[in-house]
């Protein structure tokens, strides 16, 4: 069963029960870089693979960038 | 033999200790190996970097994380962007949580921006303190972008902050130090019976002259970006840069001439030979 989150501000259908740590390996993204928001609240790298994700979650996945 | 360069004292912001009294931006520069250049040129041991969401659909975009040298620099993350309290608190967080995951120096402070409009990227004096209290409250080592208003400078070192960074020049807009009085006065007040409290110039400095001036007037390191990033020849500005601080901070602990309105002569004034007659 899908669910939809909205990830960086574009909603997207994802399966039912996926964790933090499942989605970033769906999308074969280097966790080294990244970190997590979940609901406007970080989620904490070693929670990564514990916290899973409900219907209409915003996430906010970030690094860094050059900036001043 | 030469005469030897005097030793100086070091930079000493919180728990870091830093030889180089220049910190640069990495942000603006037309490829990352041109910053990578730059950022040795200039000599800084700190570079700040930006918070931003990670581009989904760009697999092989590499990361400006892979151009810096993480045992080398230590990173400043900043808060850029910001314009409340609470996001500015959010993108500390998330900075610290991805410095911590690459066990860099940096994950234990911020450069703290929150600004009041997006014309002038001025701060917000009100929401800067508020998001101070806050993020001293979580353990974070805070550098404060603030404008030069003396008494905002003091309340925001009375809530904590490990650093106080006025502006010179709203950020990116290379006019150097417009008001100088006020950052005397900021000096004066953060100084006072606390010496070493580190005073940093952020933002606004155009070129080596800009830096050296901060200097001079006895602040204890400049901040900058835009300045090398945006030079026609970002790579001879970097070095420019890095002599420009040093140039400063060497003029102000030498101690400068007092300045007078007429002249005084530096040849003897005895001894002259006999002018012609006229």
């Amino acid at each position: 069963m899908n669910m939809t989150i909205v990830m960086n501000g574009q909603p997207r259908q994802i399966e039912a029960g996926t964790t933090v740590a499942r989605l970033l390996e769906t999308l074969e993204m280097q966790p080294r870089f990244l970190a997590v928001e979940r609901n406007f609240e970080l989620v904490p790298r070693t929670r990564h693979a514990e916290c899973v994700l409900e219907e209409g979650d915003a996430l906010e996945i970030v690094t860094l960038v050059g900036g001043g | 033999m030469a005469v030897a360069l005097p030793a100086d004292a070091p930079l000493v912001l919180g728990n870091h200790t830093l030889k180089s009294r220049l910190i640069v931006g990495t942000g603006k520069y037309a490829t990352h190996d041109l910053m990578r250049d730059c950022l040795e040129a200039s000599g800084s041991e700190v570079i700040t970097v930006a918070v931003r969401r990670e581009r989904l659909i760009d697999k092989d975009g590499r990361s400006l994380l892979e151009f810096i040298d993480l045992s080398r620099y230590t990173i400043l993350p900043n808060t850029a962007g910001c314009f409340s309290a609470d996001d500015a608190v959010r993108h500390a967080r998330l900075g610290r949580e991805i410095l911590q995951g690459l066990d860099n120096r940096g994950a234990d402070w911020v450069k703290l921006e929150v600004l009041g409009d997006k014309k002038t990227l001025l701060p917000d004096p009100v929401a800067t303190l508020k998001a101070t209290e806050q993020l001293v409250a979580d353990g974070f080592q805070v550098l404060c972008y603030a404008t030069d208003d003396p008494m905002t400078a003091k309340r925001l070192k009375e809530a904590g902050a490990t650093s106080v960074m006025p502006a010179g020049s709203p950020i990116g807009s290379g006019q150097g130090i417009l008001n100088p009085n006020n950052i005397r006065i900021c000096l004066e007040y953060l100084k006072e019976n606390d010496p070493t409290y580190p005073v940093i110039v952020d933002a606004g400095v155009g070129t080596a002259s800009d830096v050296s001036f901060a200097m001079e007037l006895g602040c204890d390191g400049v901040l900058l970006n835009t300045g090398i990033a945006g030079a026609r020849d970002p790579l001879m500005m970097a070095h420019a840069m890095r002599q420009g601080t040093i140039a400063g901070r060497l003029a102000y602990l030498a101690g400068r001439i007092p300045r007078k309105l007429y002249a005084t002569a530096s040849s003897p004034e005895t001894g002259v030979v006999a002018p012609m007659p006229r």
